[in-house]
């Protein structure tokens, strides 16, 4: 696993208070792992400072999997 | 004063109302304050004399003229201590501001301890649950504002306002027991607690539910909340190297209040519905009163007349007259307005003064603001349970001499069968709430 995915999964981890192995790609935030719509968005800021980057509300809206934010931060950072 | 006719009027009708009324009692209690966890092992240690007050550990007090609280005491469960993991899932509890820490941990205990666990719709619909806090979530205001001081208004939590909020420890209670009734809140600064329980009363009293959560939450002690009290001149400072003897209500010492933190909540419920589930009784609340002072915002008027018309009123509601009270938990905050409030009952009393024990028990818990309302009906219902007193630490030498003992430095026991319990909130609002035992 990348650099980035592992840093995605420990952030998921720490906020929303699951377990590692829970922490699939295919895992969804809301259906699979607990978290509520202010969850979301909170998550979604703490990939923002982890990786320095900026996530506009409309792909964040796309975000809502562990593998979609993988994914992407990696084409960001990339890029 | 003489009785208007207008306010013999208020007298028929709170007794044509006594006579159909609803009852209201108190089926499950719970603490969490400086004197640690749990109703039984607060009231055992208020009872003893001892303290809760210490140095400030929440973060450096060095800078600031108060260095003192009362703290909840961290530690085991069994020690009489608060492991919050163990009330509060950690994952949630950054959510939330300490103030609902602290009112979840209160309402947890006396919820369970009322065994109301209601499972039908119909049930959960007649519960409901009104919490009140002077404050709310002030650290988490602070450390919001600095958030969007350094730029950065667009990282700030969405988590932020529902931590503040004042309403949502009622809100977070409700949706940990599935309560649907009345979702309520009050905020009457260190009034809050008894205006909470007095309108809960009322509520179950009126028919809008059976079931009533109900009490007050407060954690200021912050570099906000402290300073804050410091420059409106409200706080101990004369005693940060021996903070036992900080909080000293009615001495001649006595230097300003002392901050403390906590909860209190007890579980109200139709007298019937209590009954019929077998449920045990702690007490009845039968009267509660309320007035505003019209004056300053944050001194009592000379005299203290609005305190008088409160306890007045919380006594007509009940239909009682001054010689059945035995015992008043006193607002008493070891400020100047200990002897305004002292004047007020001496006054209300007459010569039933001789009679009646008055005390603080801020003087060992400090004063929880919104809190302390709360808090201090349960030591009142407590009071008529055991049939005992609880002390005023440090009260060496009366700055006003009276007839009323004010049960310095040690509890007695006395024969007590209705108390009567007084909070005064900034903004000049006044709360008086009476309890017996059933």
């Amino acid at each position: 696993m990348s650099e980035i995915a592992d840093k995605v999964k420990k952030i998921v981890v720490e906020h929303l208070g699951v377990e590692e192995s829970k922490v699939t790609p295919e895992a969804s935030f809301i259906d699979d792992l607990g978290a509520d719509s202010l969850d979301t968005v909170e998550l979604v800021m703490a990939f923002e400072e982890a990786f320095n980057v900026e996530i506009p509300e409309d792909a964040a809206e796309k975000i809502t999997t562990v593998k979609d934010a993988i994914d992407y931060i990696e084409k960001q950072k990339v890029a | 004063m003489n009785v208007s006719n207008r306010e013999r009027a208020g007298l028929l009708l709170s007794a044509g109302l006594n006579s159909e009324r609803r009852r209201v009692v108190v089926t499950g209690m719970g603490i969490v304050g400086p004197l640690g966890l749990g109703v039984e092992n607060v009231w055992s240690r208020l009872t003893a004399g001892e303290s809760g007050i210490g140095r400030i550990t929440q973060f450096d007090p060095s800078d600031l003229p108060a260095q003192i609280a009362g703290e909840v005491p961290q530690g085991p469960t069994s020690e009489g201590k608060l492991t919050l993991e163990e009330w509060v899932p950690v994952k949630d509890q950054r959510k939330m501001d300490r103030f609902i820490h602290m009112g979840l941990v209160a309402a947890t205990e006396a919820v369970e301890d009322s065994g109301w666990k209601p499972q039908s719709e119909e049930d959960k619909c007649r519960t409901g649950v009104m919490i009140g806090s002077g404050i709310g979530g002030l650290q988490t205001i602070y450390d919001a504002s600095i958030t969007v001081h350094e730029g950065r208004a667009r990282r700030l939590s969405p988590f932020f306002i529902p931590s503040a909020l004042i309403n949502l420890v009622s809100g977070h209670v409700s949706i940990k027991y599935g309560f649907q009734g009345p979702n309520h809140s009050v905020v009457t600064a260190c009034a809050s607690g008894v205006h909470a329980i007095g309108d809960a009363a009322r509520l179950i009293m009126f028919g809008d539910a059976d079931v009533m959560v109900a009490g007050g939450a407060e954690a200021t002690v912050c570099p906000l909340g402290i300073a804050g009290f410091c420059s409106a001149r409200a706080l101990s400072t004369g005693f940060n190297e021996t903070p036992q003897a900080a909080s000293r209500p009615w001495d001649k010492d006595r230097d300003g209040f002392v901050m403390g933190e906590g909860s209190g909540v007890v579980v109200l419920e139709e007298y019937e519905h209590a009954k019929a589930r077998g449920a045990k009784i702690y007490g009845e609340i039968i009267g509660y009163g309320m007035s505003g002072d019209a004056y300053h915002i944050t001194a009592p008027a000379e005299g203290h007349y609005g305190a008088y018309r409160a306890m007045r009123a919380a006594i007509q509601s009940a239909g009682l007259t001054p010689a059945d009270i035995q015992y008043v938990n006193a607002h008493g905050t070891s400020t100047m307005a200990d002897d305004m409030e002292l004047e007020a009952v001496e006054r209300l009393f007459g010569d039933d003064a001789r009679t009646v024990a008055m005390s603080s028990t801020k003087s060992a818990t400090g004063h929880l603001l919104g809190a302390a309302g709360a808090v201090e009906a349960i030591f009142s219902i407590l009071a008529i349970r055991d049939n005992v007193a609880p002390p005023t630490l440090n009260l060496d030498n009366p700055s006003r001499e009276s007839v009323i003992d004010r049960v310095a430095h040690t509890a007695q026991q006395r024969q007590i069968n209705v108390a009567l319990s007084n909070s005064f909130g900034f903004g000049g609002t006044n709360a008086s709430l009476i309890v017996r035992g059933v």
